[in-house]
């Protein structure tokens, strides 16, 4: 596997909550290829979220190094990686996931306001159509005009994926968003997502405690066999 | 501008808090400004009670003294000026007008005023606005009296009234009243909203007439009292009045009949300039409007606290809506920025609905408080000082803006993208 496949690569990568514990992770070799479904799973407590977090940038590895696309993130300053996020990667939280005053369509155009970066990548197209054609694929097309608050559980999820994948991020970052649907449509909701995130070549990273879905992606590791700490 | 439209749309969304804050710091600016313009109000109206008159003379006392007693209605004067005088004074070329002025007699609570037709002729307040009559006609006989605006409204007084005359007081109840010479109502004083409104005013020969059978200041007995039919307004002599308003020619002339008046060899006297004892007067006076400045400013920080309670209180509810703006590649700091700028937005609804709203209530209140207080709201728009207020008021509230926000910023740190409430 050539380098220029690695999308994230994790060397000695530390994070400790406070001062003097002992630390949360601390894992001494990892990397995510581009393209692939990677299942992470692991009970609570083996550091998901403090994972998630450091590949959204949103915290900063205290020991080793972070390259994601080949730029260091343990070197660039906040603003820097709150920047990388929104040009380059989707999230998906396990629920709550639009702002509640806002239309569907406008939590879906959140990031290209935010950034310009994320903007660019939709190419000259108008905004408006490749929302449509994305919302129509995911079977939302019709609810866009509506509040959030009027949206059962699963178009709110698949509203967050459509906010996510809009522009084609190169990561899709997900916290167990499938936990709060049933498993009929777990299942239904993880197809339509890996045809778009391979439509897209999106990389998707899933963290869950649930192993009943790992089937369906490419890869599914458990968290304790990466992080050294557990 | 993204932010703009999500800051608008999420105060929309929680329009009950919205508008209370709005309400609340609208109501602080509207007692601000009211604050501000009652002062102004009463300030005018009270060194505007007398005007056009350069200068006001009368026996030697202090200036504050005499003012009060001429134009306020307040004390009384501890001597009077022969009449001599006055018309030797009046002689003087420098002068273009005077009024004599005699007081020391009441009628039910309100003072009685002895002049002549020449107090209706050159009499001024509030700038160049006169003495004008609602009902009636200036008193042409001896036992003719005008009354002023609240006298007639208060005493219910139509024209062909009679009315009594009490001894010694200018306010509140007498002993003895002149009830031996009852007077006339025969004109009613529109209202003028200045100590005016408040007296009786009757020609000096009325005046001179209730006292002529008084000796050494007791009241006659039946045996030497005059009847009333037997006097004559032409025959009879005015010996002393109380004081005389001036008008002089040209205003250089003023300070010059002012150091001659206050130098007369034949009788103590003191002319004082009326703007400068009524500035020196209100100046006095001014702590008042400090301590009414002060609880308005009281009210506008009780205001901004109000806000920063209904942005605190709904920040717990709204950190997952932080962390989805994260998610989204939202800054820390633009988190801050989004929600000072809410706080700027609320001040900014508030100051202009309080601007909006003391505007209307002025509108409103106008006629009420002209009539019922003698405040005068004069002039439109706002001054430069309320302009500041505004303004004040507007950076006080975005600061205090970033309470809130600094909070927030400090709860998207710590919570990242999981929050767990």
């Amino acid at each position: 596997m050539s380098s220029s496949n690695i999308l994230v690569e994790m060397r000695d990568v530390q994070y400790t909550y406070g001062a003097n514990q002992k630390p949360t992770v601390h894992i001494p070799e990892f990397s995510i290829v581009r393209g692939e479904e990677l299942f992470l799973y692991g009970p609570s407590g083996t550091g998901k979220t403090t994972l998630l977090e450091m590949l959204a940038g949103v915290l900063k590895p205290q020991q080793g190094t972070l390259k994601i696309l080949g730029c260091e993130f343990s070197q660039m300053s906040a603003a820097a990686r709150d920047a990388f996020r929104a040009e380059h990667m989707g999230y998906v939280f396990q629920n709550f996931n639009l702002i509640p005053y806002l239309t569907a369509q406008e939590n879906i155009e959140l990031p290209l306001h935010l950034s310009a970066g994320r903007r660019a990548r939709l190419g000259s197209v108008d905004s408006e159509m490749v929302i449509r054609a994305l919302c129509g694929t995911l079977g939302i097309g019709d609810i866009l005009g509506k509040k959030v608050g009027e949206l059962s559980v699963g178009q709110q999820q698949r509203v967050a994926v459509a906010r996510a994948l809009l522009g084609k991020p190169d990561l899709l970052l997900a916290d167990e968003p499938t936990s709060a649907l049933d498993t009929d449509h777990r299942e239904k909701f993880l197809k339509l997502l890996f045809e778009l995130s391979d439509l897209y070549g999106t990389t998707v990273v899933f963290v869950s405690h649930d192993r009943s879905i790992e089937k369906l992606f490419t890869r599914s590791i458990s968290l304790e066999s990466i992080n050294k700490v557990v | 501008m993204v932010f703009l439209k999500l800051a608008i749309k999420s105060l929309k969304n929680r329009v009950f808090t919205t508008g209370l804050t709005v309400l609340s710091i609208a109501l602080s600016v509207t007692l601000l400004l009211s604050v501000e313009r009652a002062k102004r109000a009463a300030e005018e109206g009270f060194t505007q009670t007398i005007s056009k008159t350069d200068l006001i003379v009368g026996a030697r006392s202090g200036p504050l003294q005499l003012i009060l007693y001429t134009v306020f209605n307040m004390g009384n004067a501890t001597h009077n000026v022969s009449y001599e005088s006055y018309e030797d004074i009046k002689k003087n070329p420098a002068i273009e007008w005077t009024i004599p002025y005699s007081l020391g007699d009441g009628h039910r609570g309100f003072r009685v005023v002895g002049t002549n037709e020449d107090f209706f002729k050159y009499y001024h307040y509030r700038g160049s606005q006169k003495i004008a009559l609602a009902e009636g006609d200036v008193f042409k006989g001896l036992w003719d009296v005008v009354v002023g605006a609240d006298v007639a409204r208060k005493l219910n007084y139509k024209l062909g009234e009679r009315i009594i005359v009490t001894h010694g007081v200018t306010k509140g109840e007498g002993v003895q009243n002149h009830d031996d010479k009852p007077f006339v109502v025969s004109g009613i004083m529109k209202p003028t909203g200045t100590p005016l409104d408040r007296g009786v005013y009757m020609s000096l020969q009325g005046m001179e007439a209730l006292h002529i059978d008084w000796q050494s200041g007791a009241a006659p007995t039946p045996e030497n009292a005059v009847p009333r039919e037997q006097l004559n307004k032409d025959t009879l002599k005015v010996h002393t009045i109380t004081a005389f308003f001036v008008g002089s020619k040209t205003r250089i002339d003023t300070l010059r009949l002012q150091r001659e008046i206050n130098n007369y060899k034949e009788e103590p006297l003191l002319a004082i300039i009326p703007g400068v004892t009524l500035s020196e007067l209100w100046n006095g006076l001014s702590y008042v409007e400090g301590v009414l400045r002060m609880i308005s400013w009281m009210v506008v920080v009780v205001g901004f606290m109000a806000m920063l309670i209904a942005l605190t209180t709904t920040l717990n509810e709204r950190r997952r809506e932080m962390a989805i703006l994260r998610s989204v590649g939202a800054t820390s700091s633009q988190l801050v920025g989004l929600l000072v700028f809410e706080s700027a937005l609320l001040t900014l609804l508030g100051v202009i609905s309080g601007a909006v709203l003391s505007l209307v209530l002025v509108a409103a209140l106008k006629p009420w408080l002209e009539t019922e207080f003698g405040l005068y709201l004069t002039g439109s728009g706002f001054t430069a000082r309320e302009w500041v207020y505004m303004l004040v008021t507007l950076v006080g509230g975005t600061l205090i803006g970033l309470v809130p926000a600094m909070r927030a910023q400090r709860l998207a740190l710590k919570d990242g993208l999981s929050v767990r409430l």
